[in-house]
């Protein structure tokens, strides 16, 4: 039987804000010693009361907007029960049955072709304090965890889809899309290893056409693009064998075991899903004034789908590159500063521009995806790229030769010129420099002079290559082909016997 | 409403509190009671009368985003239970 996928993504995204959620303390507690940001509050201490950041409901609006929901006039937070140690209170504030924002949608893909997802709600609640397990004990003592209540309190945004994906491909694509997003507004790093962006997903299958969902599976412990990809994958596999052997998917919890490749039932205790919800009483409703909802709109960022059109406007890129190119906000906003430079000396802006994206998605890039770089921590800054290109635009490198300075500023992180000059890899256009090169080529390798003699034209290729070799790159290769050619011209008409006899030795030196 | 003995079992789970036989039969009368009392409250006609998740008439009360000193870990830890170094130490949670 054919089956349809149907997916929809819960992601948590830890807020950049400076303090935390419901109380002052600093909410950096990445780097912060254990325990060094807490407070009565956050502690859950009796009698502390929590108090509403107001950035981390703005950034919420925010990204509401961004993400195209209605801001309701009325929100409310709630308690969230649940027993567990991460939880210093016994519950967790979260939001219910009024989200800050609901009803939106993100548009992924291509431009054209985009499939439009619905974004069911963006809430707001508290991140938990961080655990560690030693489940056999350390020294006899028998099992135990350890917390660290830093991370207790940190807001905590979350955007739940609708079961709008219907592949694993289109899952990850909605994630890079709103990942992307996150970063254009500023809300959140969307560090994925860290965990300040983190992803659940609800996946199911059905009978190819039929509009009644299948039963679900919730698959966590994804900390990456491509686990997501991978673990969606796998479970997609599972349920259909499941299906086609006649048997039920059973509802259940499921984690992505990295290592192993596979998803694993995490069934716990039914009870723990009895969270209990009531109104929180230690907080007052919000009124969200619509004069606020405005002024957030007023201060949206260009976001990515504006800032592409800029780019193919202002800069002269096919869409191609600008999509590329905008795809993440510190790629764009690299791309600016390159751009935006005053090109090399007798060329135009346009070519400037065009050129700073062949080298941006190319050469650096490659470089880049080697280390899982971000280019916001690229060793090669906007102005070593621009120096760069004025370096090949001048002739002073060939384009071979620019590859080669491009890695070493990437390795070094000094600047092209000085590279150029302290290896002395300046372009030699000057036919006396490279004459000798091209003698000592021809000289070294008979059997290419003779084919090319015997009529093998492609064998002068393989000569100007040994120039180039000789000459270190930095010959200018249309010169090389020239002198190459006209050296090998000369040895033709000089005399017919000595190229007949070195032709009878079937050289292969071309090859 | 009267509570019967597996929902007090189930109650005391949520919460994590170990219940005996004898006292499970006095929890059920006692929860019992209290719920009965919210029966009460039933008895009112609220027509017409907007539901609220709160008593108040407070609304959008907001702190700047500004971070404050913290508690010195030291102080933070002072009445755990237990400690090892300068995490709190728990029992050992297993099923999860």
């Amino acid at each position: 039987m054919e089956y349809e996928t149907v997916i929809g993504l819960e992601v948590h995204v830890q807020l950049q804000t400076q303090s935390k959620m419901f109380c002052a303390c600093r909410a950096d507690y990445q780097s912060a010693p254990v325990n060094s940001r807490v407070c009565p509050v956050c502690l859950g201490l009796p009698g502390a009361l929590p108090v509403i950041n107001a950035r981390a409901v703005e950034y919420t609006i925010m990204t509401g907007l961004a993400l195209n929901c209605s801001i309701p006039r009325l929100t409310k937070f709630d308690r969230k029960n649940y027993p567990y140690p991460d939880l210093m209170k016994g519950y967790q504030i979260s939001q219910y049955d009024l989200p800050i924002a609901v009803d939106g949608r993100l548009e992924i893909g291509d431009g054209g072709e985009g499939r439009v997802i619905g974004v069911r709600r963006v809430h707001l609640e508290e991140d938990v304090a961080k655990m560690q397990h030693f489940p056999d004990g350390r020294g006899g003592n028998g099992g135990y965890s350890l917390v660290d209540v830093n991370r207790s309190g940190v807001p905590l945004m979350e955007v739940v889809s609708e079961p709008d994906m219907r592949s694993a491909e289109e899952a990850r694509a909605y994630l890079m899309t709103l990942h992307s997003l996150l970063q254009y507004l500023g809300v959140s790093t969307g560090n994925m290893q860290d965990g300040s962006f983190r992803c659940d997903a609800n996946i199911s299958l059905r009978p190819a056409g039929s509009d009644e969902f299948g039963t679900r599976t919730e698959i966590k412990n994804m900390n990456s693009f491509r686990s997501v990809f991978q673990a969606l994958n796998f479970e997609v596999g599972r349920q259909r064998r499941v299906l086609e052997d006649g048997g039920r998917v059973v509802q259940e919890t499921r984690g992505w075991l990295e290592g192993r490749a596979v998803t694993v039932s995490q069934r716990s205790k039914e009870e723990a899903h009895d969270y209990r919800y009531f109104p929180e009483p230690d907080l007052p409703p919000l009124d969200i004034a619509p004069d606020w909802v405005e002024q957030i709109r007023g201060r949206l960022p260009e976001l990515a789908p504006e800032r592409c059109a800029r780019f193919c406007r202002d800069y002269g890129l096919p869409l191609y590159d600008a999509r590329l190119l905008t795809a993440s906000k510190a790629m764009a906003d690299y791309y600016e500063r390159a751009a935006g430079m005053h090109p090399a000396a007798g060329t135009a802006r346009e070519s400037h521009a065009k050129q700073v994206s062949n080298w941006m998605l190319s050469d650096l890039a490659r470089l880049l995806n080697l280390e899982n770089r971000d280019i916001a921590d690229s060793p090669v800054s906007p102005e070593h790229l621009v120096e760069l290109i004025g370096l090949v635009d001048a002739g002073t490198v060939s384009v071979t030769l620019g590859k080669t300075v491009l890695e070493e500023v990437y390795a070094s992180g000094a600047a092209p010129r000085r590279i150029v000059e302290e290896r002395g890899y300046t372009q030699i256009s000057d036919t006396a420099a490279v004459e000798p090169s091209v003698r000592e080529a021809l000289d070294a390798n008979p059997r290419a002079v003779a084919d090319y003699l015997g009529g093998k034209d492609s064998a002068a290729k393989f000569l100007v290559g040994q120039v180039m070799k000789l000459t270190r790159g930095q010959a200018k290769p249309d010169l090389v082909n020239q002198l190459v050619t006209g050296a090998l011209e000369r040895r033709k008409n000089e005399g017919n016997g000595a190229a007949d006899s070195a032709n009878q030795s079937k050289g292969a030196g071309a090859d | 409403m009267p509570l019967d003995r597996d929902q007090v079992i189930h109650i005391a789970a949520l919460a994590r509190i170990g219940i005996s036989g004898a006292e499970i039969d006095a929890y059920a009368g006692q929860l019992s009671g209290i719920i009965d009392q919210f029966e009460v409250l039933n008895e009112l006609d609220t027509t017409g009368v907007e539901p609220t998740g709160h008593a108040g008439e407070l609304r959008a009360v907001m702190r700047d985003d500004t971070p404050a000193e913290s508690l010195p870990p030291d102080d933070a830890l002072s009445n755990a239970p237990r400690r090892e170094g300068q995490f709190f130490r728990v029992k050992a949670v297993l099923d999860e």
